[in-house]
Protein backbone atom coordinates (compact mmCIF):
# COMPACT_ATOMS: atom_id res chain seq x y z
CA UNK A 1 0.00 0.00 0.00
CA UNK A 2 2.69 2.49 1.10
CA UNK A 3 5.21 1.36 -1.72
CA UNK A 4 2.21 2.00 -4.26
CA UNK A 5 1.27 5.34 -3.02
CA UNK A 6 4.95 6.35 -2.26
CA UNK A 7 6.12 5.19 -5.83
CA UNK A 8 3.58 7.43 -7.14
CA UNK A 9 4.89 9.98 -5.14
CA UNK A 10 8.22 9.47 -6.26
CA UNK A 11 7.33 9.30 -9.79
CA UNK A 12 4.85 12.61 -9.15
CA UNK A 13 8.15 14.73 -8.77
CA UNK A 14 10.21 13.28 -11.37
CA UNK A 15 7.10 14.07 -14.11
CA UNK A 16 7.14 17.64 -12.60
CA UNK A 17 11.18 17.93 -12.61
CA UNK A 18 10.56 16.34 -16.66
CA UNK A 19 7.53 19.58 -17.59
CA UNK A 20 10.23 22.25 -16.07
CA UNK A 21 12.76 21.29 -18.82
CA UNK A 22 11.14 21.76 -21.99
CA UNK A 23 14.84 21.58 -23.74
CA UNK A 24 15.00 17.99 -22.46
CA UNK A 25 11.23 17.03 -23.58
CA UNK A 26 12.08 18.75 -26.86
CA UNK A 27 15.31 16.48 -27.14
CA UNK A 28 13.86 13.53 -25.81
CA UNK A 29 11.23 13.67 -28.63
CA UNK A 30 13.00 15.75 -31.18
CA UNK A 31 15.81 12.88 -31.48
CA UNK A 32 13.47 9.96 -32.08
CA UNK A 33 11.79 11.72 -34.44
CA UNK A 34 14.69 12.51 -36.31
CA UNK A 35 15.86 8.98 -36.44
CA UNK A 36 12.27 8.19 -37.70
CA UNK A 37 12.69 11.03 -40.37
CA UNK A 38 15.98 10.18 -41.41
CA UNK A 39 16.14 6.65 -41.53
CA UNK A 40 12.76 6.20 -43.08
CA UNK A 41 14.09 8.73 -45.90
CA UNK A 42 17.95 7.31 -46.03
CA UNK A 43 16.77 3.14 -46.44
CA UNK A 44 13.54 3.71 -48.23
CA UNK A 45 14.62 1.47 -50.88
CA UNK A 46 15.80 -1.98 -48.91
CA UNK A 47 12.28 -2.93 -48.79
CA UNK A 48 12.94 -4.09 -52.38
CA UNK A 49 15.90 -6.21 -51.60
CA UNK A 50 14.62 -9.67 -52.47
CA UNK A 51 13.97 -11.54 -48.75
CA UNK A 52 13.09 -8.68 -46.95
CA UNK A 53 9.88 -9.30 -46.48
CA UNK A 54 8.00 -6.03 -45.90
CA UNK A 55 6.27 -3.48 -48.62
CA UNK A 56 7.09 -0.48 -46.82
CA UNK A 57 9.80 0.79 -44.64
CA UNK A 58 8.14 3.21 -42.67
CA UNK A 59 5.89 0.68 -41.28
CA UNK A 60 8.59 -1.84 -41.05
CA UNK A 61 10.90 1.27 -39.23
CA UNK A 62 8.29 2.60 -36.78
CA UNK A 63 8.17 0.20 -34.10
CA UNK A 64 12.24 0.04 -34.24
CA UNK A 65 12.79 3.37 -33.44
CA UNK A 66 9.72 3.21 -30.80
CA UNK A 67 11.87 0.30 -28.92
CA UNK A 68 15.11 1.83 -29.78
CA UNK A 69 13.78 5.21 -28.22
CA UNK A 70 12.95 3.08 -25.32
CA UNK A 71 16.03 1.80 -24.71
CA UNK A 72 17.92 4.82 -24.48
CA UNK A 73 14.89 6.53 -22.76
CA UNK A 74 16.15 3.79 -20.21
CA UNK A 75 19.84 4.09 -20.28
CA UNK A 76 19.79 7.59 -19.09
CA UNK A 77 17.55 6.79 -16.34
CA UNK A 78 20.92 6.43 -13.71
CA UNK A 79 21.62 9.82 -14.68
CA UNK A 80 18.83 11.09 -12.13
CA UNK A 81 19.44 9.11 -9.14
CA UNK A 82 23.17 10.44 -9.08
CA UNK A 83 22.21 13.88 -8.87
CA UNK A 84 19.74 12.59 -5.91
CA UNK A 85 22.82 11.05 -4.29
CA UNK A 86 25.45 13.89 -4.73
CA UNK A 87 22.42 16.34 -3.29
CA UNK A 88 21.19 14.28 -0.46
CA UNK A 89 18.07 13.79 -1.25
CA UNK A 90 18.62 10.28 -1.54
CA UNK A 91 19.76 10.47 1.74
CA UNK A 92 16.55 12.23 3.36
CA UNK A 93 14.15 9.84 1.90
CA UNK A 94 16.48 6.88 3.47
CA UNK A 95 16.29 8.74 7.06
CA UNK A 96 12.19 9.32 6.12
CA UNK A 97 9.50 5.82 6.57
CA UNK A 98 9.57 6.55 2.53
CA UNK A 99 9.18 2.82 1.34
CA UNK A 100 12.71 2.02 -0.17
CA UNK A 101 10.93 0.46 -3.59
CA UNK A 102 9.77 3.59 -3.85
CA UNK A 103 12.74 5.14 -4.38
CA UNK A 104 13.87 3.19 -7.03
CA UNK A 105 9.91 1.75 -8.73
CA UNK A 106 9.34 5.47 -8.96
CA UNK A 107 12.10 6.05 -11.64
CA UNK A 108 10.87 3.16 -12.89
CA UNK A 109 7.32 4.49 -13.16
CA UNK A 110 8.49 7.87 -14.58
CA UNK A 111 10.36 6.39 -17.54
CA UNK A 112 7.57 3.74 -18.17
CA UNK A 113 4.83 6.87 -18.09
CA UNK A 114 7.69 8.68 -20.87
CA UNK A 115 8.45 6.08 -22.48
CA UNK A 116 4.00 5.61 -23.34
CA UNK A 117 4.31 9.19 -24.29
CA UNK A 118 7.24 8.81 -26.60
CA UNK A 119 5.61 5.90 -28.46
CA UNK A 120 2.31 7.54 -28.99
CA UNK A 121 3.89 11.12 -30.97
CA UNK A 122 6.39 8.29 -32.74
CA UNK A 123 3.58 6.40 -33.79
CA UNK A 124 1.13 8.93 -34.37
CA UNK A 125 4.00 10.71 -36.99
CA UNK A 126 4.83 6.97 -38.91
CA UNK A 127 1.16 7.07 -39.83
CA UNK A 128 1.45 10.17 -40.72
CA UNK A 129 4.51 9.16 -42.54
CA UNK A 130 2.64 6.37 -44.50
CA UNK A 131 2.71 3.81 -42.07
CA UNK A 132 -0.14 1.55 -41.61
CA UNK A 133 -0.57 -1.42 -38.88
CA UNK A 134 -3.23 -4.62 -40.53
CA UNK A 135 -2.72 -5.24 -36.01
CA UNK A 136 -4.78 -2.38 -35.35
CA UNK A 137 -5.21 -0.55 -31.89
CA UNK A 138 -4.44 -3.39 -29.93
CA UNK A 139 -1.68 -4.12 -31.84
CA UNK A 140 -0.02 -0.48 -31.28
CA UNK A 141 -1.15 -1.50 -27.01
CA UNK A 142 1.49 -4.43 -27.65
CA UNK A 143 4.27 -2.62 -29.21
CA UNK A 144 3.66 0.10 -26.09
CA UNK A 145 4.12 -2.98 -23.85
CA UNK A 146 6.93 -4.28 -25.60
CA UNK A 147 8.58 -1.23 -25.09
CA UNK A 148 7.90 -0.64 -21.82
CA UNK A 149 8.96 -4.16 -20.85
CA UNK A 150 12.28 -3.87 -22.25
CA UNK A 151 13.09 -0.08 -20.62
CA UNK A 152 12.42 -1.73 -17.21
CA UNK A 153 15.48 -4.23 -17.15
CA UNK A 154 17.64 -1.43 -18.84
CA UNK A 155 16.44 1.25 -16.26
CA UNK A 156 16.74 -1.11 -13.63
CA UNK A 157 20.59 -1.81 -15.00
CA UNK A 158 21.16 1.87 -15.22
CA UNK A 159 19.89 2.72 -11.65
CA UNK A 160 21.99 -0.26 -10.40
CA UNK A 161 25.37 1.00 -12.12
CA UNK A 162 24.73 4.83 -11.23
CA UNK A 163 24.39 3.39 -7.57
CA UNK A 164 27.66 1.57 -7.57
CA UNK A 165 30.15 3.76 -9.65
CA UNK A 166 28.05 7.34 -8.90
CA UNK A 167 29.79 9.10 -11.58
CA UNK A 168 27.58 10.12 -14.52
CA UNK A 169 30.25 9.95 -16.94
CA UNK A 170 30.34 6.25 -16.58
CA UNK A 171 27.11 5.53 -17.48
CA UNK A 172 27.00 8.01 -20.48
CA UNK A 173 29.99 5.51 -21.08
CA UNK A 174 28.11 2.61 -20.37
CA UNK A 175 25.02 3.70 -22.80
CA UNK A 176 27.05 4.19 -25.85
CA UNK A 177 28.85 1.56 -25.57
CA UNK A 178 26.52 -1.21 -24.49
CA UNK A 179 23.18 0.30 -26.20
CA UNK A 180 24.34 1.11 -29.65
CA UNK A 181 25.62 -2.43 -30.71
CA UNK A 182 22.52 -3.61 -28.96
CA UNK A 183 20.15 -1.95 -30.83
CA UNK A 184 22.46 -2.68 -34.57
CA UNK A 185 22.21 -6.36 -33.16
CA UNK A 186 18.82 -6.54 -33.79
CA UNK A 187 16.78 -6.12 -36.04
CA UNK A 188 15.57 -2.52 -35.59
CA UNK A 189 16.45 -1.00 -39.25
CA UNK A 190 17.12 -4.43 -40.87
CA UNK A 191 14.98 -7.47 -41.37
CA UNK A 192 16.09 -10.57 -39.94
CA UNK A 193 15.82 -12.51 -42.88
CA UNK A 194 18.43 -10.62 -44.67
CA UNK A 195 20.73 -9.99 -41.62
CA UNK A 196 24.34 -12.38 -41.52
CA UNK A 197 23.65 -15.46 -39.68
CA UNK A 198 26.29 -14.56 -36.82
CA UNK A 199 24.58 -11.62 -36.43
CA UNK A 200 20.90 -13.74 -35.86
CA UNK A 201 22.42 -15.99 -33.67
CA UNK A 202 23.40 -12.83 -31.59
CA UNK A 203 19.97 -11.69 -31.80
CA UNK A 204 18.48 -14.39 -30.53
CA UNK A 205 19.91 -13.85 -27.21
CA UNK A 206 18.99 -9.87 -27.22
CA UNK A 207 16.43 -8.25 -25.39
CA UNK A 208 16.12 -5.61 -27.96
CA UNK A 209 15.25 -8.35 -30.58
CA UNK A 210 12.66 -10.07 -28.37
CA UNK A 211 10.97 -6.37 -28.08
CA UNK A 212 11.19 -5.46 -31.47
CA UNK A 213 10.40 -8.71 -33.04
CA UNK A 214 7.27 -9.33 -31.11
CA UNK A 215 5.99 -6.32 -31.25
CA UNK A 216 6.24 -5.83 -35.46
CA UNK A 217 4.72 -9.67 -35.63
CA UNK A 218 1.83 -7.80 -33.67
CA UNK A 219 1.73 -5.18 -35.73
CA UNK A 220 1.57 -6.64 -38.85
CA UNK A 221 -1.71 -8.95 -37.75
CA UNK A 222 0.59 -11.94 -37.26
CA UNK A 223 -1.23 -13.84 -35.00
CA UNK A 224 1.17 -16.34 -33.66
CA UNK A 225 0.41 -15.11 -30.28
CA UNK A 226 2.69 -18.06 -28.73
CA UNK A 227 5.87 -16.45 -30.30
CA UNK A 228 4.56 -12.87 -29.21
CA UNK A 229 3.67 -14.22 -25.47
CA UNK A 230 7.46 -15.85 -25.21
CA UNK A 231 8.69 -13.13 -26.27
CA UNK A 232 7.07 -10.52 -23.39
CA UNK A 233 7.61 -13.12 -21.13
CA UNK A 234 10.80 -13.54 -21.53
CA UNK A 235 11.41 -9.92 -21.53
CA UNK A 236 9.53 -9.61 -18.48
CA UNK A 237 12.04 -12.42 -16.81
CA UNK A 238 14.78 -10.15 -17.73
CA UNK A 239 13.11 -7.36 -16.28
CA UNK A 240 12.79 -9.35 -12.96
CA UNK A 241 16.72 -9.69 -13.08
CA UNK A 242 17.35 -5.80 -13.70
CA UNK A 243 14.82 -5.49 -10.40
CA UNK A 244 16.97 -7.96 -8.66
CA UNK A 245 20.07 -6.02 -9.47
CA UNK A 246 19.11 -2.92 -8.65
CA UNK A 247 17.74 -3.69 -5.42
CA UNK A 248 21.29 -5.18 -4.91
CA UNK A 249 22.89 -2.07 -5.60
CA UNK A 250 20.43 -0.14 -3.55
CA UNK A 251 21.61 -2.30 -0.67
CA UNK A 252 25.06 -1.98 -1.45
CA UNK A 253 24.99 1.85 -1.24
CA UNK A 254 22.63 1.67 1.82
CA UNK A 255 25.68 -0.35 3.63
CA UNK A 256 27.83 2.24 2.42
CA UNK A 257 26.87 5.34 4.13
CA UNK B 1 37.40 10.89 33.94
CA UNK B 2 36.13 13.75 34.58
CA UNK B 3 36.43 14.19 38.70
CA UNK B 4 33.94 17.22 38.21
CA UNK B 5 31.44 15.06 36.58
CA UNK B 6 31.00 12.86 39.49
CA UNK B 7 27.70 14.04 41.36
CA UNK B 8 26.09 14.45 37.77
CA UNK B 9 23.29 12.01 36.87
CA UNK B 10 26.28 9.87 34.82
CA UNK B 11 24.84 9.72 31.51
CA UNK B 12 27.73 7.13 29.75
CA UNK B 13 27.68 4.53 32.29
CA UNK B 14 26.85 1.11 30.29
CA UNK B 15 22.66 1.10 30.50
CA UNK B 16 21.33 -1.67 29.68
CA UNK B 17 18.28 -1.76 27.33
CA UNK B 18 15.60 -0.35 28.11
CA UNK B 19 16.87 2.84 28.17
CA UNK B 20 15.83 5.66 30.78
CA UNK B 21 12.69 7.20 30.24
CA UNK B 22 14.24 10.89 30.41
CA UNK B 23 16.89 10.67 27.68
CA UNK B 24 15.82 11.22 23.74
CA UNK B 25 19.01 9.66 22.73
CA UNK B 26 20.68 6.99 24.36
CA UNK B 27 24.10 5.79 22.60
CA UNK B 28 26.35 3.00 23.90
CA UNK B 29 29.99 2.05 22.71
CA UNK B 30 29.42 2.74 19.31
CA UNK B 31 31.67 1.16 16.44
CA UNK B 32 32.13 1.96 13.29
CA UNK B 33 34.84 1.23 10.43
CA UNK B 34 34.18 2.12 6.72
CA UNK B 35 36.18 -0.43 4.40
CA UNK B 36 39.58 1.02 3.48
CA UNK B 37 39.22 4.00 6.18
CA UNK B 38 39.89 4.85 9.83
CA UNK B 39 37.78 4.29 12.80
CA UNK B 40 35.40 6.32 12.44
CA UNK B 41 33.14 5.39 15.24
CA UNK B 42 35.67 3.92 18.44
CA UNK B 43 33.75 3.13 21.55
CA UNK B 44 31.00 5.99 21.67
CA UNK B 45 28.43 6.58 24.32
CA UNK B 46 26.55 9.83 25.37
CA UNK B 47 22.76 10.34 26.11
CA UNK B 48 20.37 13.04 25.52
CA UNK B 49 17.64 14.20 28.10
CA UNK B 50 14.42 14.82 26.61
CA UNK B 51 13.63 18.54 25.83
CA UNK B 52 17.40 19.77 25.45
CA UNK B 53 19.68 20.68 22.40
CA UNK B 54 22.97 18.79 23.19
CA UNK B 55 26.24 19.26 20.75
CA UNK B 56 28.58 16.89 19.60
CA UNK B 57 31.43 19.06 18.93
CA UNK B 58 34.63 17.90 17.21
CA UNK B 59 37.03 18.85 14.44
CA UNK B 60 35.68 17.18 10.70
CA UNK B 61 36.45 13.60 10.39
CA UNK B 62 36.21 13.05 14.16
CA UNK B 63 32.97 10.91 13.68
CA UNK B 64 30.29 13.18 14.63
CA UNK B 65 28.14 12.49 10.94
CA UNK B 66 28.74 8.75 11.27
CA UNK B 67 27.23 8.96 14.81
CA UNK B 68 24.43 11.24 13.30
CA UNK B 69 24.31 8.52 10.30
CA UNK B 70 23.71 5.31 12.76
CA UNK B 71 20.99 7.36 14.66
CA UNK B 72 19.24 7.75 11.98
CA UNK B 73 19.20 4.78 10.91
CA UNK B 74 21.42 5.24 7.64
CA UNK B 75 24.33 3.68 8.61
CA UNK B 76 24.51 0.81 10.90
CA UNK B 77 27.52 0.36 13.46
CA UNK B 78 29.75 -2.34 13.79
CA UNK B 79 29.21 -2.63 17.49
CA UNK B 80 27.51 -1.33 19.98
CA UNK B 81 23.81 0.12 20.58
CA UNK B 82 21.81 3.10 20.58
CA UNK B 83 17.99 4.39 21.68
CA UNK B 84 16.01 7.25 19.76
CA UNK B 85 12.73 8.29 21.34
CA UNK B 86 13.01 5.00 23.44
CA UNK B 87 13.07 2.86 20.11
CA UNK B 88 16.33 0.82 19.25
CA UNK B 89 17.58 2.29 15.70
CA UNK B 90 18.71 -1.04 15.04
CA UNK B 91 15.67 -3.25 15.64
CA UNK B 92 13.27 -0.73 15.12
CA UNK B 93 14.19 1.18 12.29
CA UNK B 94 10.72 2.47 11.03
CA UNK B 95 9.72 3.74 14.76
CA UNK B 96 12.81 5.77 15.02
CA UNK B 97 12.60 6.91 11.43
CA UNK B 98 9.01 8.46 12.75
CA UNK B 99 10.30 10.18 15.44
CA UNK B 100 13.02 12.11 14.08
CA UNK B 101 13.44 14.74 12.02
CA UNK B 102 16.86 15.00 9.76
CA UNK B 103 18.48 18.32 8.48
CA UNK B 104 21.67 17.08 7.01
CA UNK B 105 24.92 18.47 5.59
CA UNK B 106 24.10 17.30 2.48
CA UNK B 107 21.09 19.55 2.38
CA UNK B 108 18.39 16.99 0.74
CA UNK B 109 16.34 19.64 -0.66
CA UNK B 110 15.00 18.83 -4.05
CA UNK B 111 16.28 21.64 -6.09
CA UNK B 112 14.45 21.61 -9.30
CA UNK B 113 11.09 21.29 -7.05
CA UNK B 114 9.69 24.59 -5.02
CA UNK B 115 9.50 24.95 -1.46
CA UNK B 116 5.96 24.07 -1.15
CA UNK B 117 6.59 20.83 -3.06
CA UNK B 118 9.34 19.79 -1.18
CA UNK B 119 7.30 20.55 2.44
CA UNK B 120 4.34 18.29 0.09
CA UNK B 121 6.48 15.65 -0.71
CA UNK B 122 8.77 15.25 2.82
CA UNK B 123 4.76 15.22 4.42
CA UNK B 124 3.29 12.68 2.49
CA UNK B 125 5.97 10.64 3.09
CA UNK B 126 5.05 10.34 6.59
CA UNK B 127 1.67 10.12 5.97
CA UNK B 128 0.12 13.42 6.07
CA UNK B 129 -2.75 14.61 3.92
CA UNK B 130 -5.52 16.43 2.64
CA UNK B 131 -6.09 19.87 5.09
CA UNK B 132 -3.73 18.90 7.65
CA UNK B 133 -0.81 18.26 5.67
CA UNK B 134 -1.75 22.18 3.88
CA UNK B 135 -2.36 24.17 6.81
CA UNK B 136 1.16 22.69 8.37
CA UNK B 137 3.05 23.27 4.98
CA UNK B 138 1.43 27.17 5.29
CA UNK B 139 2.56 27.41 8.87
CA UNK B 140 6.09 26.44 8.51
CA UNK B 141 6.39 28.60 5.69
CA UNK B 142 5.20 31.31 8.00
CA UNK B 143 7.70 30.19 10.47
CA UNK B 144 10.75 30.45 8.43
CA UNK B 145 10.19 33.44 6.60
CA UNK B 146 9.50 31.76 3.31
CA UNK B 147 6.09 32.25 2.51
CA UNK B 148 6.82 34.68 -0.03
CA UNK B 149 9.22 32.22 -2.07
CA UNK B 150 7.23 29.33 -1.54
CA UNK B 151 5.98 29.00 -4.89
CA UNK B 152 10.05 29.54 -6.79
CA UNK B 153 12.15 26.55 -7.60
CA UNK B 154 14.38 25.84 -4.73
CA UNK B 155 17.27 26.23 -7.00
CA UNK B 156 16.81 30.15 -6.75
CA UNK B 157 17.17 30.30 -3.26
CA UNK B 158 19.55 32.17 -1.28
CA UNK B 159 22.04 29.69 1.32
CA UNK B 160 19.97 30.70 4.40
CA UNK B 161 17.00 30.40 2.61
CA UNK B 162 17.76 26.50 1.00
CA UNK B 163 18.98 25.65 4.67
CA UNK B 164 15.43 27.38 6.54
CA UNK B 165 13.77 24.90 3.97
CA UNK B 166 15.92 22.01 5.07
CA UNK B 167 14.73 22.52 8.58
CA UNK B 168 11.23 23.02 7.62
CA UNK B 169 11.25 19.96 5.68
CA UNK B 170 12.69 18.20 8.58
CA UNK B 171 9.81 19.55 10.92
CA UNK B 172 6.95 18.39 8.70
CA UNK B 173 5.52 15.62 11.05
CA UNK B 174 6.21 17.29 14.03
CA UNK B 175 9.49 14.98 15.37
CA UNK B 176 10.28 14.60 19.10
CA UNK B 177 14.01 14.69 18.07
CA UNK B 178 16.00 16.93 15.38
CA UNK B 179 19.04 16.08 14.22
CA UNK B 180 20.96 19.07 12.72
CA UNK B 181 24.35 17.75 10.86
CA UNK B 182 26.41 21.16 10.50
CA UNK B 183 23.64 23.46 10.19
CA UNK B 184 25.12 26.52 9.89
CA UNK B 185 27.88 25.44 7.64
CA UNK B 186 28.43 27.74 4.46
CA UNK B 187 26.15 30.24 5.88
CA UNK B 188 26.97 33.79 6.18
CA UNK B 189 26.83 35.55 9.42
CA UNK B 190 23.33 36.58 9.29
CA UNK B 191 21.91 33.33 7.64
CA UNK B 192 23.45 32.10 10.49
CA UNK B 193 22.47 34.29 13.49
CA UNK B 194 18.94 34.12 12.30
CA UNK B 195 18.93 30.16 12.29
CA UNK B 196 20.47 30.07 15.55
CA UNK B 197 17.51 31.97 17.16
CA UNK B 198 15.19 29.69 15.33
CA UNK B 199 16.90 26.43 16.35
CA UNK B 200 17.02 27.93 20.28
CA UNK B 201 13.20 28.77 19.91
CA UNK B 202 12.30 24.77 18.79
CA UNK B 203 14.06 23.63 21.84
CA UNK B 204 12.20 25.89 24.27
CA UNK B 205 8.94 24.22 22.34
CA UNK B 206 10.17 21.30 24.30
CA UNK B 207 12.50 19.72 21.00
CA UNK B 208 15.18 17.40 21.84
CA UNK B 209 17.69 18.29 19.25
CA UNK B 210 21.36 17.02 18.58
CA UNK B 211 23.57 19.18 16.87
CA UNK B 212 27.00 18.50 15.68
CA UNK B 213 29.35 21.34 14.80
CA UNK B 214 32.57 22.14 14.70
CA UNK B 215 32.24 25.79 15.05
CA UNK B 216 32.82 26.34 18.74
CA UNK B 217 31.31 29.42 19.10
CA UNK B 218 28.07 27.47 18.17
CA UNK B 219 27.89 24.79 20.59
CA UNK B 220 28.68 27.35 23.14
CA UNK B 221 25.78 29.44 22.69
CA UNK B 222 23.30 27.37 21.56
CA UNK B 223 24.13 23.58 23.51
CA UNK B 224 23.06 22.78 27.27
CA UNK B 225 25.32 20.06 26.80
CA UNK B 226 28.32 19.25 25.25
CA UNK B 227 29.95 16.20 24.16
CA UNK B 228 33.44 16.62 22.67
CA UNK B 229 34.37 13.97 19.83
CA UNK B 230 38.27 13.24 18.64
CA UNK B 231 38.80 10.31 16.49
CA UNK B 232 35.68 8.79 17.15
CA UNK B 233 36.18 8.79 21.06
CA UNK B 234 34.29 10.96 23.61
CA UNK B 235 36.79 12.87 25.26
CA UNK B 236 34.62 15.28 27.13
CA UNK B 237 30.90 15.95 27.95
CA UNK B 238 28.96 18.26 30.27
CA UNK B 239 27.51 21.84 29.53
CA UNK B 240 29.86 24.40 28.10
CA UNK B 241 29.95 25.72 31.00
CA UNK B 242 31.14 23.34 33.38
CA UNK B 243 33.52 22.01 30.79
CA UNK B 244 35.26 24.91 30.70
CA UNK B 245 35.24 25.70 34.68
CA UNK B 246 37.17 22.79 34.62
CA UNK B 247 40.29 24.02 33.12
CA UNK B 248 42.77 26.26 35.18
CA UNK B 249 39.25 28.70 36.06
CA UNK B 250 38.62 31.93 34.69
CA UNK B 251 41.35 34.12 35.02
CA UNK B 252 41.10 37.64 36.60
CA UNK B 253 43.24 40.72 35.75
CA UNK B 254 43.17 43.35 37.72
CA UNK B 255 45.01 46.97 36.75
CA UNK B 256 46.36 48.69 39.80
CA UNK B 257 46.35 52.32 40.52
CA UNK B 258 50.33 52.16 42.02
CA UNK B 259 52.80 49.39 42.06
CA UNK B 260 52.62 47.09 44.87
CA UNK B 261 54.79 44.58 46.90
CA UNK B 262 55.05 40.75 45.55
CA UNK B 263 55.02 39.54 48.78
CA UNK B 264 51.55 41.80 49.58
CA UNK B 265 49.58 40.19 46.70
CA UNK B 266 50.66 37.10 47.93
CA UNK B 267 49.13 37.39 50.99
CA UNK B 268 46.08 39.06 49.75
CA UNK B 269 45.79 35.77 47.10
CA UNK B 270 46.68 33.95 50.23
CA UNK B 271 43.57 35.05 52.50
CA UNK B 272 41.24 34.56 49.24
CA UNK B 273 41.38 30.54 49.73
CA UNK B 274 39.57 30.67 45.73
CA UNK B 275 42.53 31.66 44.19
CA UNK B 276 44.80 29.06 42.56
CA UNK B 277 47.40 31.13 41.20
CA UNK B 278 48.84 34.81 41.11
CA UNK B 279 51.32 36.90 39.65
CA UNK B 280 52.41 40.55 39.61
CA UNK B 281 53.78 41.98 36.45
CA UNK B 282 53.80 45.53 36.42
CA UNK B 283 50.72 47.22 37.65
CA UNK B 284 48.59 44.39 36.33
CA UNK B 285 47.82 41.57 39.07
CA UNK B 286 46.96 38.05 37.16
CA UNK B 287 45.08 35.84 39.16
CA UNK B 288 43.20 32.36 38.25
CA UNK B 289 40.20 31.17 40.00
CA UNK B 290 37.55 28.59 39.49
CA UNK B 291 34.69 30.61 39.67
CA UNK B 292 36.05 33.64 38.58
CA UNK B 293 32.67 35.66 39.75
CA UNK B 294 32.74 34.44 42.99
CA UNK B 295 36.52 34.85 43.83
CA UNK B 296 36.70 38.56 42.81
CA UNK B 297 34.95 39.76 45.57
CA UNK B 298 37.15 38.40 48.21
CA UNK B 299 40.41 38.85 46.31
CA UNK B 300 39.30 42.80 45.79
CA UNK B 301 38.74 42.88 49.67
CA UNK B 302 42.07 41.44 50.66
CA UNK B 303 43.88 43.73 48.46
CA UNK B 304 42.28 46.59 50.01
CA UNK B 305 43.00 44.97 53.30
CA UNK B 306 46.70 44.59 52.36
CA UNK B 307 46.66 48.54 51.07
CA UNK B 308 46.69 47.54 47.37
CA UNK B 309 44.11 49.74 45.24
CA UNK B 310 42.48 48.18 42.14
CA UNK B 311 42.02 50.64 39.35
CA UNK B 312 40.13 47.91 36.70
CA UNK B 313 39.58 44.37 36.94
CA UNK B 314 38.76 41.76 33.63
CA UNK B 315 37.34 38.56 34.49
CA UNK B 316 37.80 35.74 31.28
CA UNK B 317 36.16 32.32 31.01
CA UNK B 318 38.04 30.00 29.26
CA UNK B 319 36.77 29.03 25.99
CA UNK B 320 35.80 25.80 24.48
CA UNK B 321 39.21 26.17 22.55
CA UNK B 322 41.15 26.18 25.66
CA UNK B 323 38.82 23.19 26.42
CA UNK B 324 39.37 21.18 23.43
CA UNK B 325 43.18 21.73 23.72
CA UNK B 326 43.06 20.64 27.22
CA UNK B 327 41.23 17.64 26.23
CA UNK B 328 43.09 16.13 23.20
CA UNK B 329 46.47 17.64 23.45
CA UNK B 330 45.62 19.79 19.98
CA UNK B 331 44.32 22.86 19.47
CA UNK B 332 40.99 22.58 17.45
CA UNK B 333 42.30 24.62 14.52
CA UNK B 334 44.99 22.15 14.35
CA UNK B 335 42.88 19.17 14.51
CA UNK B 336 40.71 20.51 11.34
CA UNK B 337 43.95 21.51 9.16
CA UNK B 338 45.22 17.69 10.12
CA UNK B 339 41.98 15.78 8.99
CA UNK B 340 41.49 18.37 6.01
Amino acid sequence: MNTLTHTWFMMERLIRHLIRQPIYIGLTLFQPLIWLLLYGQLFKRVVELPGFGANSYITFLTPGIVCMSALFSSGWTGMGIIRDLQTGVIDRFLVSPASRFAIIGGRLANLAVTIIVQSTILVTLGFLLGARFPGGLLSVLVLMLCAVLLAMPFGSLSLAMALAVRKEESVIGAVNFILLPLTFLSPVFMSPGLMPSWINRVASLNPVNWSVSAARAALMGNTDWAMIGFRIASLAAFGVFGAWLATRSFRAYQRSI
Amino acid sequence: MLAGMADEPAPHIAVTSPPPDDAAIVVQDLVKTYPKGPRALDGLSFSVHTGTIFGLLGPNGAGKSTAIKILTTLSRPDSGSAFVAGFDVLKQPQNVRLSIGCVSQKSGVDMESTGRENLALQGRLYGLKGSALTSRIEELLERFHLTASADRVARTFSGGMQRKLDVAMGLIHRPKVLFLDEPTTGLDPEARAELWTEIGRLAEEGLTILLTTHYLEEADRLAERLAIIDRGRLVAEGSPDRLKSELRGDSITIDLFEAASEQSIKAAAARAIQITEVRLDGLQVHARAAHGASALPALLAALEAEGVKAASVKLARPSLDDVYLRHTGRTFEEAEKGSA
